[in-house]
């Protein structure tokens, strides 16, 4: 991790490559895919959830890991629709929750040097390279 | 990731176009999870039904498949699968497609896809519980499934391998019999982490799928090891208990020392290691998840019983039937069992079907409600044994959902009432 006045830049392992910068929309609570996916309007319908029904469009979605039963590449279907994340960051890698960067081909990174759920806020600005296996957080201050 | 000879070789293209596009998707895959090499399989269940928004994307299952399953640019002919493969549930039953608002279009397509998974080998067991019906890995056995409710089953009852999979994997590994060699393949990560003292004894199917919840909610997606049972479930209990943890948390195995496969003491199912957490399950916990499964219903009025979520063993069939016999259904209630097709076979030879439709309801297969996302066309309120279809049905369709017994859900169709009650 490197610090400056502005920024905090945080190492880690790309899932899917690529290069994107946004708001981080950040779910400490894991998310589950399938039928708790509302792949059209591109949010949770999980009810309970605190993202329940947050739309997550052209968000950086910083979330701890995925769960419940498979199918978390719905999330990766919202880009049919338009309503994707930009990027997905997440605590620990799982089996499935790779194929929705795959699918819609948005960077993900995990394995960080720093948990991001704990370090990123909702509102923060990231820039996300997962071409070079880093990201850069600029708090809301 | 490290490869033999013969993966280079698939990868490569010397086993064609579809094996290399498959081995490709393996490989990104594999790198992503940073798994160091593959493992054979020779046990794959995978889910290639594509529905006609994606099909009139490429106007060929070749096309939907190479894309939806494959993560391939370009359309490549998929050849007959390499190792034993089967299908899982599917969107719908041939047989009652209108019933579940399905057009004749989207039915002629199903029965052209079926067709396709056949010429392939795949084979068309249609079902969330291919180990109902004849698909029982051995314990070690390398396998690719998907499914969470049949994922951990296999894990933990059978002490089967085997991560919880995508399309995109399964489909690669039925082509080319490999999966990457990482998580629940690796005994190492199959260690419990959570420790549940279980005071309050789990007695009958709803108490398992109440105590499956709470596991669930509470571990997320650990490896819970249970202690203190007392009496031995049998495989409906345990495989109603797994779909509730894998559906409210994300538990792909669990141990019962001296009832599952892979521990027969506490200590083995640590392997030697000290619970992260231990917790302690009594009836408070048994009211909290009774209390939140129970949270989505409000209108007591209800018109549709949903059985068979995981799908029904023919044990479970013949048990409803008992329960069925001099009554029927109220006028507007839906009263639907869902089962695999062989079970199905096996009910109508025995005559369960006929029992089942003389009290006014349906024994389907091939599908369930949430899998398909139908419901029957106006109901509102359903009732449910399963804890699992209680979770996603709302979130899915926007119905109302009580959980409770097997017994709750028969007085609700006879009565068209909800009148289940916390035992």
């Amino acid at each position: 991790m490197s610090e400056t006045k502005d920024s905090i830049i945080i190492k880690g392992r790309t899932v899917y490559p690529g290069k994107v910068e946004g708001e981080a929309l950040v779910s400490k609570m894991p998310l589950m895919g399938w039928g708790n996916v509302n792949v059209k309007q591109g949010f949770t319908v999980e009810r309970d959830h605190p993202l329940y029904e947050v739309p997550l469009k052209d968000k950086i979605l910083v979330f701890p890991y995925v769960r419940g039963s498979g199918g978390f590449v719905m999330y990766g279907h919202t880009k049919r629709y338009g309503v994707n994340p930009l990027a997905m960051l997440c605590t620990e890698p799982i089996s499935y929750g790779i194929f929705a960067a795959m699918t819609m081909k948005q960077p993900m990174m995990t394995d960080f040097d720093i948990d991001p759920v704990k370090i990123i806020e909702t509102g923060d600005y990231i820039i996300v390279n997962a071409d070079e296996g880093f990201i850069e957080i600029v708090k809301n201050v | 990731m490290k490869l033999t000879n013969s993966e280079k070789a698939m990868l490569e293209g010397q086993e064609g176009e579809a094996v290399q596009k498959a081995m490709e998707m393996l490989v990104r895959y594999g790198e992503a999870l940073g798994a160091e090499k593959f493992i054979d399989t020779t046990n794959v269940g995978g889910y290639m039904i594509a529905n006609l928004e994606q099909y009139k994307r490429f106007n060929s299952f070749d096309g939907a498949f190479s894309e939806m399953c494959m993560d391939s640019d370009v359309t490549v002919k998929l050849p007959p699968v390499k190792v034993s493969s089967c299908q899982f549930e599917t969107s719908m039953d041939p047989e009652y497609y209108k019933l579940a608002g399905k057009s004749d279009e989207e039915y002629e397509l199903y029965k052209s896809n079926i067709d396709y998974l056949a010429n392939l080998g795949i084979q068309v067991m249609c079902t969330c519980t291919p180990y109902q019906v004849g698909n029982v890995p051995v314990k070690g056995e390398h396998c690719a499934w998907m499914e969470s409710s049949a994922v951990v089953y296999i894990n933990s009852v059978l002490g089967a391998r085997t991560n919880c999979e995508g399309r995109e994997s399964t489909t690669s590994a039925m082509l080319t019999g490999k999966i990457p060699y990482w998580g629940l393949h690796i005994t190492e990560n199959r260690y419990g982490t959570h420790l549940i003292h279980v005071d309050e004894q789990p007695i009958t199917m709803e108490d398992w799928g109440l105590l499956g919840y709470y596991v669930g909610k509470t571990v997320l997606d650990k490896i819970p090891v249970l202690d203190g049972i007392k009496k031995t479930p049998t495989r409906d209990m345990l495989k109603h208990f797994g779909a509730a943890a894998a559906s409210a948390g994300g538990i792909e195995l669990y141990h019962i020392p001296g009832i599952t496969s892979d521990a027969n003491t506490v200590e083995e199912a640590f392997g030697g290691r000290t619970p992260i957490e231990e917790l302690n399950y009594g009836v408070n916990e048994k009211l909290n998840a009774y209390n939140l499964l129970n949270s989505i219903g409000d209108n007591e009025n209800v018109d549709f019983i949903m059985l068979g979520c995981p799908h029904y063993s023919i044990e479970q069939v013949w048990d409803l039937c008992k329960k069925l016999e001099g009554k029927h259904v109220k006028e507007g209630v839906s009263f639907w069992v869902f089962t695999p097709q062989s079970i199905k076979d096996l009910a109508n030879r025995n005559g369960f079907q006929k029992t089942i439709e003389d009290f006014g309801g349906l024994l389907m297969k091939d599908c369930c409600p949430a899998i398909g996302r139908f419901k029957p066309r106006g109901s509102s309120v359903m009732a449910t044994d399963s804890a699992k279809q209680g979770h996603y049905l709302p979130n899915i369709t926007g119905i109302e959902a009580w959980y409770g017994s097997v017994d709750d859900c028969v007085e609700a169709a006879v009565t068209g009432k909800w009148g289940g009650k916390f035992n």
